[in-house]
């Protein structure tokens, strides 16, 4: 049997200033994964994922990654994500300089 | 040092041109990222976790303080104020906008140095004993030969396509510090009846198949070294595996094939190949060792030294540590730590650039060089200026005496920015720093080197640690990997597994009991960790490490 689907987000860095970035369900490319569509069907994973690599000039690299629903919008489920939609633990650079996310 | 000819330049200007128009195509969506990527990477430019990230060679890690003083313009200009010193003698900038790019390659141009080559199945920066023409120890000056290393790698058209990249480290002296024999190939300057030659070693690598490379010649004379390791990278380049990215590196094809016939394969080739050499490499040569004349040393009275020796203990202190025996009597060599407890290995900020560049050009005849073990050397120092260096690396948080210690630690960057990354490096190296700084014991235990890397690739050479921490990722969760014995010198030797790894809040704790073993077992102070390792084995610190296992079986 095929393994469950599991929900996804579609992340990728902007072309300019590399930083991790998410795809809204109102096609916009968000800064804040609490922004991000959460798709929790397949078959729209895989459409959306289309139409983000049909954006080559304002992204590179995009992929579905695993979230789950959180109190204010979809949340990581590993901390390689969890460490990009904040930035490095060693400077209080990246995203965090701006706009604190919390680390689990 | 070297300083380009009109050649170099007008090259390295040709490429930056070109260079900006990529950038320019791949903005206004005339290249793919598909196209453009294999462009960016010969230019050094990544895109890591948060960022882009370019990478710059520090050919055999030297520079003059104007080179130092303009990557401080790059770290403040372009990037968030800091630079990070790399275990390949690079330095890399983990915050540029794909838009500077090109005007930060065209500051590194200005004062000769690039990018190129530090990415990709190329020969990569060619890297160099951090000491060279100024440790007490050596046979010869490696840096000229590894100029000419590089000049001949550079944009050599048999080798852009190769089937993996190619890693070639140099040292001039019989005690490595340039870890040769974790390299594709490893060069030990020797001399044989007067006349200056290598000993050749190969199919050496850290990585998933960690290697100690194996002497694939004991002396190839200068005449013929060019043409012997032209030979050897053409043998790899034909029969080295395509098909697996993982088999690719030349140690996989010398396992694979055995050294001897590697060896045959090579002599044959370098019998074709020779012919071809006709002594305008060594003409070069010649050309090159001028650039490398050393500086007129001066002299002097070396009291002064004595006395603060003698009367400050700090200092004292930091000359034990980080000075080492230089090939003048009365001049030393100076390690400035780039290791400051509880800060980030290998990074220094714009201003401490600035200051180790102005002590360079001050006291240390315009000369600094970046070690593979993350810190900055001041190559010549005439003893009596060590206490007015000492004085001013104290104002920038540089005078951290612990060069060879326990928080000298090498640390890859870890999935705090590296998109390969499994677990992160640098909290880790950050937490063991602060822990023994706390316990007061770093001075006591000695030397001890612990690497850390934060996946298999091993870019923080965990293998060759006494102590190597390998970080993963295990079901979700970081989990780090104890390695003990290994050993990046002359003896080399790749570190043993110690068991299952430890959680992230489990590490600091596990080295810790590691260590208090050690202090217990050695025989004497002067013992150091690696040495105890070696008379006792691996079970006195297995059973530290796993005391539940251990209760368990009793």
């Amino acid at each position: 049997m095929a393994r469950a689907f599991t929900p996804k987000v579609i992340t990728a860095n902007d072309l300019l200033e590399g930083d991790v970035i998410y795809l809204t369900a109102d096609d916009r490319w968000s800064r804040d994964l609490a922004e991000a569509e959460l798709i929790t069907d397949e078959a729209h994973a895989q459409l959306r994922l289309l139409d983000a690599e049909s954006q080559p000039s304002k992204i590179v690299g995009a992929y579905l990654a695993d979230a789950i629903a959180g109190h204010d919008g979809p949340e990581p489920t590993h901390f390689r994500e969890d460490f990009r939609r904040t930035g490095p633990s060693n400077y209080r650079h990246g995203k965090q300089e701006t706009s604190p996310q919390p680390r689990a | 040092m070297y300083r380009y000819s009109e050649f170099d330049t007008a090259f390295l200007a040709e490429r930056n041109a070109q260079f900006r128009a990529q950038v320019e195509r791949r903005i206004d969506g005339s290249l793919t990222e598909d196209e453009f990527k294999p462009l960016r990477l010969m230019n050094g430019l990544y895109l890591q976790l948060h960022a882009y990230m370019l990478r710059v060679a520090i050919p055999y890690g030297t520079l003059n303080p104007d080179q130092m003083r303009q990557l401080a313009l790059l770290a403040q200009k372009w990037d968030k104020g800091y630079g990070h010193f790399t275990t390949r003698q690079n330095i890399q900038y983990n915050w540029p906008k794909l838009n500077d790019v090109p005007d930060m390659l065209d500051a590194l141009a200005e004062v000769g140095m690039h990018a190129i080559q530090t990415s990709g199945n190329t020969i990569r920066n060619v890297t160099a004993d951090h000491f060279a023409g100024a440790a007490a120890d050596e046979v010869a000056d490696p840096r000229p030969y590894a100029e000419l290393l590089r000049q001949w790698s550079t944009d050599h058209p048999e080798f852009q396509f190769m089937p993996r990249k190619f890693k070639i480290a140099i040292t001039g002296s019989e005690n490595d510090r340039a870890v040769i024999k974790a390299h594709d190939i490893g060069l030990q300057l020797v001399e044989r009846d007067g006349v200056l030659g290598a000993r050749v070693i190969v199919g050496g690598g850290l990585g998933r198949t960690p290697m100690i490379g194996k002497e694939l010649s004991p002396f190839v004379a200068f005449d013929d070294l060019l043409a012997y390791l032209e030979a050897t990278v053409s043998v790899w380049n034909q029969i080295g595996r395509r098909d697996n990215k993982y088999k690719a590196r030349i140690k996989i094809t010398v396992h694979e094939h055995g050294i001897d016939a590697i060896r045959a394969k090579v002599n044959e080739r370098f019998l074709q190949v020779r012919p071809q050499f006709k002594g305008a490499d060594m003409a070069l040569l010649e050309e090159i060792k001028g650039h490398f004349a050393p500086p007129a040393f001066r002299e002097g009275s070396v009291a002064v030294f004595k006395d603060a020796y003698h009367h400050d203990p700090v200092f004292r202190s930091w000359v034990d540590t980080n000075i080492a025996a230089h090939k003048q009597d009365d001049h030393a060599i100076v390690t400035i730590s780039l290791k400051k407890q509880g800060d980030t290995p290998g990074d220094a900020t714009a201003e401490q650039m600035r200051v180790m560049a102005d002590l360079a050009e001050k006291f240390a005849y315009g000369e600094l060089r970046i070690s593979h073990e993350q810190n900055v050397i001041l190559p010549h120092v005439h003893k009596s200026d060590l206490p007015a260096i000492h004085a001013r690396l104290k104002e920038h948080a540089l005078a951290t005496a612990n060069i060879g210690l326990i928080s000298d630690i090498i640390a890859c960057p870890g999935m705090d920015y590296c998109a390969l990354a499994t677990a992160r490096s640098i909290p880790v190296a950050q937490q063991i720093a602060t822990r023994f700084e706390e316990l007061k014991l770093e001075n006591d235990i000695g030397e001890l080197k612990i690497k850390i890397s934060g996946c298999i690739n091993a870019c923080g050479h965990h293998h060759v640690g006494h102590i190597g921490i390998l970080g993963l990722d295990r079901a979700g969760v970081e989990n780090y990997q104890i390695t003990l014995g290994g050993d990046g010198t002359e003896t080399a030797a790749i570190g043993d597994r110690t068991g299952p790894g430890f959680a992230y809040d489990e590490i600091v704790p596990a080295i810790e009991r590691l260590v208090h073993a050690y202090l217990d077992l050695r025989d004497h102070a002067d013992e150091t960790f690696l040495q105890t390792y070696r008379r006792l084995g691996m079970a006195p610190f297995k059973a530290a490490l796993y005391p539940e296992a251990q209760a368990n079986a009793a």
